[in-house]
């Protein structure tokens, strides 16, 4: 068990979300930023995709119930274990009472709070991911709050030692980032200045962000004739643009479907960056192909295989 | 007309018209079951729309191009699906009016017509359900009498409750969890059309057929203790 002693801002228990129900309307949810929980997961032996949670902005304050292997990914908190500083995108031994504080995000958005054996709340549709907006998963389907216990699974063995990712390896986090794109599937819907000013300008992210959208605002793009489309499906890292010309990312909890033209959509391996901006911080878009996202993709998961073997091989003698 | 479009690196949009059409729709489902049956080793998950499904694969292990290719062939081999195709007509059971429809009567009045004609009216057709969205299980119903439109509320209400069937504009639709919404609300269902923790949690499909049955506020009660107790309640027409 671990406790929720202070709350920080937005908590929440989040898997790789939870796919297959899209056609009934059920949103993906899961990780914003899935490279950072896959790390944490990583790092504390744990399968990539286990429950963990998503800590917003501050992460407030947890006392562990027991003793516990744990590791932080993402957004740097300023984290501290008894009082110790806790590297970014690290694994700790925790012990029972020790306090684990995690301060004002100084840069970045989201961190990930992994446990060895994971989060352990009841699988809803095949995933512990939060949709808090239907109920649904999570800690009795809702953010977590003051006082909170989550359970914690059983694991075998007590895991990889504790480990710090090279700084060189850690991906980067808030500050402002260039999110690559593939244009469609309504691009058509826009002028060729439109898509111009879309792919030179800097847009701001507005306090008008959550898990389920983040609205932007900059140059205004502009649109053929009417912003509405025949209602159709929507994913995560698509963007929309609305009358206003001001652009709309979906997030991981975007609803299935949507009305707006779509200009383009955020790699897969870059939507990360979004889970990572924050109010105020500037965003740029790239266009790239399918076949460089393709390479992306390959990336991302070669670095996750790499830090996979690393953690295997520090770990390699490890006695319980 | 087929249109092939990207949504992202592993999103496939296929475009199969470019109007909320009955036919268009059915041709959508008929051959989101295609994919779904034919191409399961490529495909993770297939999502229908009013006029185009969305096939979402993973982009390294499914490259981009053969899939393309294989979804004309799919789509070429299919043809024109019949307009009626419904994969199974299900029947909703709705109390109209009273605390569970409170803006019954303000339709009637709306429409110049009986409140048991308004009834009447919304209970006679099969709807087609283009596509489920907006929340899970959320049905987009198209088929409602043009006689029942009306204006939506001028101050959307915060809070709906589950299984509220609605008429705003010239659509009608059932909320499924509580949400908020300016349709105007003529009854109930008292069945969950959506429940995480059944084994299966949607009572609707897209491309079902969905045909409203008007019940007495005890014949409510009676169906709303069977949920309860954990029947789904759902009949489907033979």
């Amino acid at each position: 068990m671990i406790v929720l002693v202070k709350a920080g801002l937005l908590a929440s228990v989040q898997d790789l979300g939870r796919p297959g129900f899209r056609d009934s309307g059920m949103p993906l949810a899961g990780a914003m930023d899935r490279t950072a929980l896959r790390a944490a997961n990583l790092l504390v032996g744990n399968d990539p995709g286990a429950a963990a949670v998503e800590l917003t902005l501050m992460g407030g304050s947890w006392r562990f119930e027991a003793d516990l292997l744990a590791a932080v990914a993402g957004a740097d908190m300023a984290t501290t274990l008894d009082g110790a500083p806790v590297a970014p995108w690290s694994s700790f031994q925790a012990r029972a009472g020790s306090t684990l504080l995690f301060k004002m995000a100084r840069s970045g958005a989201r961190a990930y709070l992994a446990l060895r054996g994971g989060v352990d709340v009841p699988l809803v549709m095949g995933s512990r991911s939060t949709y808090a907006r239907a109920g649904v998963g999570g800690l009795q389907g809702r953010l977590l709050m003051n006082g909170d216990r989550l359970p914690v699974g059983r694991a075998d063995g007590p895991g990889p030692a504790p480990l710090a990712v090279l700084p060189a390896e850690v991906p980067p986090c808030g500050g402002g980032a260039t999110l690559r794109v593939l244009l469609g599937p309504q691009d058509d819907r826009f002028t060729a200045e439109g898509i111009a000013t879309f792919l030179s300008s800097g847009y701001r992210v507005t306090p008008q962000n959550d898990r389920m959208g983040y609205r932007l605002e900059g140059p205004p793009i502009a649109l053929r004739g009417a912003p509405d489309i025949i209602t159709d499906p929507l994913l995560p890292g698509a963007i929309q643009v609305p009358g206003s010309g001001q652009p709309i990312i979906m997030g991981a909890d975007a609803q299935t479907t949507g009305g707006y033209a779509k200009i383009a959509a955020v790699i897969g391996p870059d939507l990360r960056l979004l889970g990572q901006a924050r109010a105020g911080e500037l965003l740029h878009f790239r266009r790239t192909t399918q076949a460089a996202a393709v390479q992306a993709v390959r990336e991302e998961r070669a670095g996750l295989a790499a830090l996979a073997a690393r953690i295997a091989s520090a770990g390699a003698g490890r006695k319980g | 007309m087929v249109r092939i479009l990207a949504q992202g690196e592993g999103g496939l949009v296929v475009e199969l018209g470019d109007a909320i059409d009955d036919a268009v729709n059915a041709r959508v489902h008929t051959l989101a079951a295609a994919v779904r049956d034919r191409l399961s080793a490529e495909v993770d998950e297939v999502v229908p729309s009013y006029r185009s499904l969305l096939i979402l694969h993973d982009p390294v292990g499914a490259p981009r191009a053969g899939l393309v290719r294989k979804v004309k062939e799919l789509a070429a081999s299919l043809g024109e699906a019949p307009v009626a195709g419904f994969s199974r007509v299900v029947r909703l059971p709705v109390c109209y009016g009273g605390a569970l429809g409170p803006d019954l009567e303000e339709v009637a009045r709306l429409t110049g017509r009986s409140v048991e004609a308004v009834v009447g009216l919304h209970a006679a057709p099969v709807y087609r359900i283009h596509l489920l969205g907006f929340t899970p299980g959320f049905p987009y119903l198209g088929g409602l009498d043009p006689a029942l439109t009306v204006p939506r509320l001028e101050v959307p209400r915060s809070r709906i409750p589950p299984g509220s069937v609605a008429i705003g504009g010239g659509q009608t639709g059932v909320y499924p969890i509580e949400s908020p919404g300016g349709w105007r609300l003529v009854g109930r269902t008292p069945l969950k059309l959506f429940d995480p923790l059944r084994p299966h949690p949607f009572l609707l499909a897209a491309g079902d057929g969905l045909r409203f049955v008007p019940i007495s506020p005890a014949a409510f009660e009676a169906a709303a203790e069977r949920v309860a107790a954990g029947e789904d309640g759902l009949e489907v027409e033979p």
